[in-house]
Order: structure tokens, then sequence, then C-alpha cells
């Protein structure tokens, strides 16, 4: 058994924010508690004893956690509302489909999570048992761990800053009980924020497989995008590819293609290019693809034989690829 | 928070701005860039003198420059701080400031941590030369984090001028998200003008079948449950869509009188697109409560 560092009961995520002040000069500075800034700061005393200084006291408990995790992948865009959390479904989904393989997933999304919904496990619990918080089972092999498991309602702000987002990514990753996993994906929010620091530093000494960054073709989302690029080259972390997502739209109709999001630039394939990333596949607009989410079902298994099904299979086939598997 | 009466650097530099108008979703890409660029254009519009600011405090994701056309330009200081950026040209109507404009190059990513952000709002709201303005819209990124806070945190003294606009589009992931962000300004005691549901449909340029891409009325519907004001849905509009992507060409309208004489190009086309008529429905709602206010 892990040992679990606080075996604590799940945060309230609505209590007060624990706000480091405006100024703090950051625990792992030489400043820590002894800034101005600090005069105040209820870690004021911790930090200037020095023991917030160098790694975080969580590391080793996430390290250890995530030795029995084989791949690690993190799926990111700079862009919102790309198709990010979607695609971590799918990615799972398809993932799951394998009897022998073991897959989670963390949201890490903390402000908007998306993940309860689209798996149609919205109003479920996390519970705690001495070995950690378990995660919530959408089958046998495929669990979930996200913050809408912990609101009281789904209609809660999590106004939460920074270093309280770190704090709950830091429990995900040491405290629940993933058990012995193939693949743990992570979905992430847009932006390069708190929380990819936050996974990015938890997750440095296990070591990230790769991230998988979505994209929309038009530029106004390219430019996020190259930003995120950008980012992971910055952190370190392996760009497995790019998938443009919502490129074209087949009318149900008169069957012609339309471009809705107009890849003005030359879209995901020449950012790719551009950047030197590979580009992995592009998934059509369907429909039918945000009615799924909406109703917590699998885009894959209930339309096998649509062009966006076969899209998803071959880049999933082209991330298996990438990594080895 | 501060309270109301306190006066502190923002509140000075604001002091002649009427109204502050946050425009926020909780979710992502729904359009709250979009939103708030067609916002200032037509606030801009609606009276021959409105003067119009655009602050964009999407600091990791800035659309803003991108989307007036202003991509790749510098700021300006004067001893009077920051000079935001003319969108307009010579008649200096609308004027705009993000982070983008800091950057050196346009793939550097912006990887802060809480206290440098709220330390960059800051400095937006208070050492940027904003003069007088009769709206100031302010776009922000998607959830309810540091940004969001901070930006209240700073406002508090000039919180009688400030109303938001939620942006959602009509899926039930958008939706729950929205609610999050419509409790988050029910907590933040901050007056909400209405919802606008974006991309609710989709006219097939072919045969013009309209599909609903991204499903439709939710954003309606819970406008009604919550006692909000619907203020309309917008369709998908791909000219819209293709207008804000590349909106160039505007940088030498900024330098030229010629072309100032003959107006503002991206309003111009802006007016062209099938949405402009519908979003001016929208800024009337916006606006007639507003005026009744000043
Ligand atoms: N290929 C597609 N066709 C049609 N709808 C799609 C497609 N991919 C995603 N969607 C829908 O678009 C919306 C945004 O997708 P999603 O929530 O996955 O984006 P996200 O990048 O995770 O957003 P956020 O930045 O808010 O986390 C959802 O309603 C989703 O169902
Ligand atoms: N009514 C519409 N029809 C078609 N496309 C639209 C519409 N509104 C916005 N878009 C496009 O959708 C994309 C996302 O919009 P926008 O960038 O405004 O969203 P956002 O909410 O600001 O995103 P983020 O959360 O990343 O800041 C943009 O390319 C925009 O041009
Ligand atoms: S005491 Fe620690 S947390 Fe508080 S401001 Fe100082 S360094 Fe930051
Ligand atoms: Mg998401
Ligand atoms: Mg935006």
């Amino acid at each position: 058994m892990i040992a679990v560092q606080q075996a604590s009961a799940p945060p309230d995520p609505l209590s007060v924010p624990t706000n480091a002040p405006e100024h703090c000069p950051g625990t792992e500075s030489d400043l820590a508690g002894k800034a101005d800034a600090c005069a105040g700061c209820p870690n004021q005393e911790v930090c200037a004893s020095g023991k917030a200084k160098g790694p975080d006291p969580a590391l080793p408990f996430v390290t250890e956690r995530m030795a029995s995790v084989k791949r690690k992948i993190l799926i990111l865009s700079g862009k919102g509302g790309v198709g990010k959390s979607t695609f971590t479904a799918q990615l799972g989904w398809a993932f799951a489909a394998d009897d022998d393989l073991q897959t989670g997933i963390m949201d890490v999304d903390i402000c908007g999570p998306s993940i309860p919904t689209i798996f149609g496990i919205a109003s479920e619990q996390v519970h705690s048992s001495s070995s950690g918080w378990s995660p919530v089972y959408v089958q046998d092999n495929l669990g979930v761990m996200s913050v809408g498991f912990m609101l009281p309602s789904s209609k809660d702000a999590v106004m939460w800053r920074g270093p309280k987002k770190n704090g709950l990514i830091s429990q995900f990753l040491k405290d629940v009980d993933w058990g012995t996993l193939d693949y743990l994906l992570v979905d992430t929010p847009p932006g390069t924020s708190d929380e990819h620091l936050s996974i990015v530093s938890y997750l440095k000494e296990s070591g990230i497989d790769g991230a998988v960054v979505i994209t929309t073709p038009q530029e106004v989302a390219l430019q996020d995008v190259r930003r995120e690029i950008d980012f992971c080259r910055k952190v370190g972390i392996k760009v497995i590819g790019l998938v443009e997502n919502m490129s074209g739209f087949v009318c149900p109709n008169c069957k012609n293609e339309t471009q809705i999001f107009k890849p003005s630039t030359g879209g995901g394939r020449r950012l790719a290019e551009d950047m030197g990333v590979e580009f992995l596949g592009a998934v059509p607009l369907d429909p039918r693809i945000g009615k799924s989410a909406d109703y917590g079902i699998s885009f894959l298994d209930e339309y096998p034989d649509s062009p966006a099904t076969t899209a998803y299979l071959d880049i999933i086939e082209k991330i298996k690829y990438q990594l080895g598997d | 928070m501060a309270s109301s009466i306190q006066e502190t650097p923002v509140s000075r530099r604001l002091k002649n701005v009427k109204h502050i108008i946050i425009v926020c979703s909780g979710k992502g890409g729904v359009g709250k860039s979009s939103v708030s660029t067609q916002l200032a254009l037509s606030l801009r519009g609606s009276s021959p003198t409105n003067k119009v600011g655009i602050l964009d405090i999407d600091l990791t994701g800035p659309s803003i420059p991108r989307m007036l056309g202003l991509d790749g330009h510098p700021v300006h200081q004067s001893s009077d701080g920051w000079v935001p950026v003319y969108a307009d040209g010579e008649e200096r109507r609308l004027c705009c400031m993000s982070v983008g404009f800091l950057l050196k190059k346009k793939e550097d990513s912006v990887v802060w941590r809480g206290p440098k952000k709220n330390g960059m709002i800051r400095q937006f709201l208070s050492d940027v030369r904003w003069g007088d303005l009769d709206y100031l819209v302010i776009d922000t990124p998607p959830g309810t984090s540091d940004e969001h806070l901070s930006l209240l945190e700073h406002l508090a003294p000039v919180h009688s001028k400030l109303s938001a606009v939620i942006v959602t589009t009509p899926q039930a992931v958008a939706l729950l998200d929205a609610m999050k962000c419509l409790s988050f300004t029910r907590a933040t005691n901050l007056p909400v003008l209405g919802l606008i549901e974006n991309m609710s449909g989709y006219v097939c340029p072919c045969c013009g079948e309209v599909s609903n891409v991204f499903s439709t009325g939710g954003g309606e519907e819970m406008a009604k449950r919550e006692g909000l004001k619907f203020l309309g849905s917008l369709p998908v509009d791909t000219e819209l869509v293709t207008l804000l992507d590349a909106a160039e060409g505007d940088h030498s309208s900024n330098a030229g009188v010629d072309e100032s004489t003959k107006g503002f190009g991206l309003w111009e086309r802006y007016q062209k697109t099938p949405t402009a008529p519908l979003f001016s429905k929208i800024v009337e709602k916006i606006e007639v409560p507003l005026r009744a206010e000043s």
C-alpha cells in the first residue's frame, strides 16, 4: 500500500481561498517568508523556516504513486473550446476498449471541468479510503478524477487562485488511488497557467511521455497554439503531435463540405510544419460529437462508421505509434 | 476588497470612464473575445462621438490584437503612462490594450503565476492612459480564477460602473460553465446586463439548410430560468471568423489621413457580415439600461 500524505477528506472547494499576498516572492525563493509581502501571510512561518524551499514536499509522494503508471500524456491547447476535453474522452474510450489496458483520466481544469459531463458521470462523488481517494469508474478499466466530483452543486464557481489549484493538483497526483495504469490522460484548461506549471513540475521526476496539442483551423486559435508549443519547449515536454479539430463540416442535407473555421493561414497542418511537430490528423466538425458529449455517451461506440470516428481512431493509432506502444 | 469610496491609482485613472463592461463565460472558445471586439466596434459605431476602450486581460491567450487587426503594434510609453493602441486611426475613438502588444515574438508564451498576473492587470488599469471613455470593454480569459479575482479586486473602488455580459454557446458543457460564471458574478455582486447565445445554428451556404452544429436554444433557456435578460443569439458566421482572423491591412489605415476620412476599414467590413445587424440589436439592449443609469 502506498502511504498517503495527510489522508484527508476531499477539500471543500468553496472555502475561502488561501491567497498568498500579491507580491509573494514564491515559496521557493530565497526571500520566502522574509519579503515585505510575507508580513501577515499565513504561510510565513513555514516559508521562513525554509521547509517550503526546495522541492515541494508532495513530490516524493507523487513520484511513488506515479511509479505504477506507465504512460502519462497531457492534452493541451492554448486556445479555449477547441475540443481538448472531447479528445481526451475519445482517447480514454478508445484505450479502454482494450480489456487488457487500464486507463485513468485526470481533469485538471479546475474552474471549468467538462470531463464528468462528457463521460455521463457528473452526479458522482469521490470516496476516500485508507489508500486514498478512489477515482470514479466509467467502466472497470477506466477511472476518472475531477474537481467536478467534489462540488456540492455543478453551479458552484470554483474561485480559486493559483496556490489552491496547485494544492488540489498535487492531491490528484498523490492521494488518488489510481492503481496500476497503462495510460494516465491529463485534460488541461486552456492557456499556460498555474495548472500547467503545477502538473509539469509535479510530474517532472516521474516523466511525462508527451503532449497531444489540439487546435482548430483558424488563425485566432493557431496563435495560441504556437504559444502552447513554445511553452512545451520551455518546460521540456515532448509534443507527440498536433490534432486539428472541427476542420470542415458536411451539411447533412446537401452533403457539401464547408469550412466553418476557415484555415486562413494554412490551418493545423501548416502550423505543424512551421513548428516542426508531427501532424496527427484532422477531425471534422460533426454535431453528433457535441451531442454525445452533452449526453455523456461514447461517440466512437455510437457512430462507429462516421468519418469522425475513422479520423479519431487513425489519430489514436498514430499516438500509440509515436509512443512506441 | 477595498471599500468603494477609497481612491486608488486605478480609480483615479478610470475617473473619466463612464461604464465598464466585463465580458465573461466560464467556458473557453465560446466567443468572449469576438463578442468583446464586436461590442467595442458597435458601441463606437452607435454614436458619432462614443469613445470606447477595450482591455484584454487574457494574459496567456490574448486574441484582441489579432481581431482588431493590430497584431504586432508596439505600445508607447508617455510621461502620463502607456499609450493604448488606436484601432481607428485619426479618429481615435477605439483604443486597446493587451499583453499581446508587449510580446517580442508572436509565439512567445506567457507563463505567469497569479501574483505576476495580478500585477499586470493592475498596471493595465492604472498605468494606461485611457482618457475619457464612454465604455471600457474588458475581455477575460475562460474560468473564474486569478485574472477575474484580480480584476474585480482592482476595480472595487469603481464598482458602481461595472457590469457584465455573459457569453455561452448552446451545448450543455458550455452552459454548465456559464452557470459557474453566473455564480461568480453573484458572489462578487457584479450586475449582469444579460446573456448572449453564440454560435447558435449554421446556415449551409450551399443549400440554406440550418444545422445546429453546436445545438441551439440552451442559452435562452438558461437566461429564462435564471432571470437574466436574454440579449440574443448569434448564428455561426463564417465571414465573421475570417474577418476576425485576418483583419489585417488596417495597419496602413492608421497612418494615412486619407484612409481615415474614408472611414474605419474594419468597421465597414464588419457591417457587411450577417452578424452585424443582429449584434446592433444586442448593443441596443445593452446601452439602454446603461444610459438610463448615467
Ligand atoms: N469535432 C467536433 N465536432 C463538433 N463539436 C465538437 C467537436 N469537438 C468538440 N466539439 C464540441 O465543442 C465544444 C468544445 O469542446 P471541448 O469542451 O472538448 O473543448 P475544450 O478545448 O476542452 O474547452 P475548454 O477550453 O473550455 O476546456 C463541446 O461542446 C464539444 O462537444
Ligand atoms: N458567431 C460565430 N460564428 C462563427 N465563429 C465564431 C462566432 N463567434 C466566434 N467565432 C469564432 O470562434 C473562435 C473562438 O472565439 P473567441 O476567440 O472569441 O472565443 P473566446 O471565448 O474568447 O475563446 P478563449 O476562451 O480562448 O479566450 C474564433 O475563431 C472566433 O472567430
Ligand atoms: S510567507 Fe511564503 S507564501 Fe507567504 S508571501 Fe512569503 S513566500 Fe509567499
Ligand atoms: Mg475542456
Ligand atoms: Mg478569448
